[in-house]
């Protein structure tokens, strides 16, 4: 008796991991989820995402959701580790990364890059009395950079000052907040959530001259080449008439 | 001749999961001298790790003397001076350890960093003292746990032999407990090596942190994280494996 019973459990486990399997390869959606669009973001990047209330909002929430929308999907926006967002999408947790994420040679080996929907500056973040007047004064001396790990700004700084001088946070908010406390003698980060923080900190100002232009684009799992195309279509029509302006515009008033 | 070309071929073809394993140890480890990165951050790990023991013990030695004194002695005590002050040390260790053991590790250390020594540019000092005041407060009850199992025949016959209650602390309970409170202690400690990893939160380059720097460099999570996970292993092993030592020479004294 004990016996048939196992015999039928196991006829049915297999059968179903069966199933289960031949589900999997049937089923090919153009997204991790069926019928949704996932996008990995990292939400203390204003305006290119950051929380009002419990949502997030943002340029680039706002973009997602125009593609989302376009591709006739439902966006879901999911908060991580910035350094963790091209790690997510290589092994499909997420559809898109969209973090103000600026295109790189080497992430191109490890993602495929959407057309670029924003541009950005590296900006440099000093204290108002700091004696760091430019670039290279913060390269030159011996001064503390703090940086947004695996950020741009992270990657350019290592390479000109070297590891010693680097100091990394999590958030760029963190970074910023360890400026205004002395703790690091400047912060690299892009030109707009630069803007944000020193708005919101006393005594902060940004360098005029900028570190670095770059270009922002979603990557996407190089496997995915046909939701590639799909979200270059989808920017390409929101190019063309004018919406992803009128969003940029809408956080970052030009003649602001 | 054949029969050897044919072999050299295989070897060269056959291990393709191999060949890309080695890519990816090279991408992440050798390549612009990434392994670097993993190094410091063990440095960073242990210097952390062990200032703040040092820290812990001291501070949950002097914590668990004082709780344990106030539950042992309190009721027999004249009132006056001595007594005032057991009572009011004692509400303050309770405090301490309501606070430490009620608040995440993380969060004490960010309170460390960002408010209480907001102009403090020494990181490693401030990790040690927030790691090393957390730990204090577990090694405290650990402590005071051993001290308590101590029969309080012990503790008359050191009085009895002329050794004041500071003198029997010293020579007579405290060397017993802890050899009682060993395993328990070693547990605290390898608790506190894997706490550390939390350290990246205030920009320390911690061995974490190291592995996160070299994932958001080359995109791959397999090798980093894999690494860190064993460094920090070994790291443990070998930590247990000199505590086992350590009691086993105690347990000598037992014969």
């Amino acid at each position: 008796m004990k016996k048939l019973f196992t015999k039928i459990v196991s006829v049915a486990l297999i059968a179903s991991m069966m199933g289960a399997l031949a589900s999997c390869a049937t089923k090919k959606s153009l997204t991790v989820n069926k019928g949704k669009l996932v996008m990995a973001t990292n939400a203390y990047f204003p305006p290119y995402e950051y929380y009002e209330g419990t949502k997030i909002v943002g340029i680039d929430a706002e973009i997602a959701e125009a593609v989302a929308k376009k591709l006739g999907l439902e966006l879901e926006i999911q908060d991580v580790e910035f350094d963790s967002i091209i790690a997510g999408v290589q092994s499909n947790k997420y559809d898109i990364g969209m973090a103000g994420m600026t295109v790189t040679e080497e992430r191109k080996q490890a993602v495929n890059f959407s057309s670029t929907y924003a541009t950005g500056i590296q900006a440099i973040i000093v204290a108002e009395d700091s004696p760091i007047t430019d670039i290279d004064t913060m390269i030159g001396g011996d001064y503390k950079v703090g940086v947004q790990t695996g950020t741009t700004g992270d990657i350019y700084i290592t390479d000109e000052v070297g590891d010693e001088r680097v100091v990394r946070f999590s958030k760029g908010n963190d970074a910023v907040l360890a400026l205004s406390t002395g703790k690091v003698d400047a912060v690299v980060i892009d030109n707009e959530p630069a803007k944000s923080f020193v708005a919101a900190n006393e005594g902060l100002k940004i360098l005029e001259t900028p570190y670095a232009v770059e270009d922002y684009a979603m990557c996407i799992n190089k496997n995915n080449t046909e939701l590639l195309n799909e979200i270059n279509k989808a920017l390409a029509e929101l190019t063309e008439d004018g919406t992803i302006a009128a969003i940029i515009e809408k956080y970052i008033p030009s003649n602001g | 001749m054949y029969n050897s070309i044919l072999a050299h071929r295989v070897c060269l073809a056959l291990p393709a999961w191999l060949a890309k394993l080695k890519d990816e140890f090279y991408i992440n480890f050798v390549a612009e001298d990434r392994y670097k990165y993993l190094v410091k951050g063990l440095w960073m790990t242990l210097k952390i790790t062990f200032f703040a023991v040092l820290l812990g013990i001291a501070l949950g030695v002097i914590a668990a003397i004082i709780r344990s004194t106030h539950d042992k002695t309190i009721e027999e005590m004249r009132p006056g001076f001595g007594k005032g002050l057991l009572i009011v040390l004692n509400a303050l260790v309770k405090l301490y350890l309501t606070v430490i053991r009620g608040t995440p590790v993380v969060v004490q250390l960010m309170i460390t960093y960002y408010i209480i020594f907001a102009s403090s540019t020494n990181t490693l000092l401030v990790a040690v003292l927030a790691f090393g005041i957390n730990s204090g407060a577990y090694v405290a009850e650990i402590i005071r746990s051993g001290i308590m199992s101590i029969d309080n025949g012990q503790f008359e016959a050191g009085r009895s032999l002329g050794f004041n209650y500071i003198q029997t602390m010293i020579y007579i309970i405290i060397p017993q407990a802890f050899k009682n409170v060993l395993p328990a202690l070693a547990n605290e400690f390898i608790v506190l090596i894997k706490e550390t990893s939390v350290s990246g939160y205030v920009g320390i380059q911690d061995l974490t942190r190291g592995g996160d720097v070299i994932r958001s460099r080359t995109f791959v999570a397999f090798m980093p994280l894999l690494a860190v996970a064993g460094i920090y292993l070994i790291i443990v092993v070998f930590f247990s494996k000199m505590v086992s030592i350590l009691e086993r020479r105690l347990r000598n004294s037992e014969r």
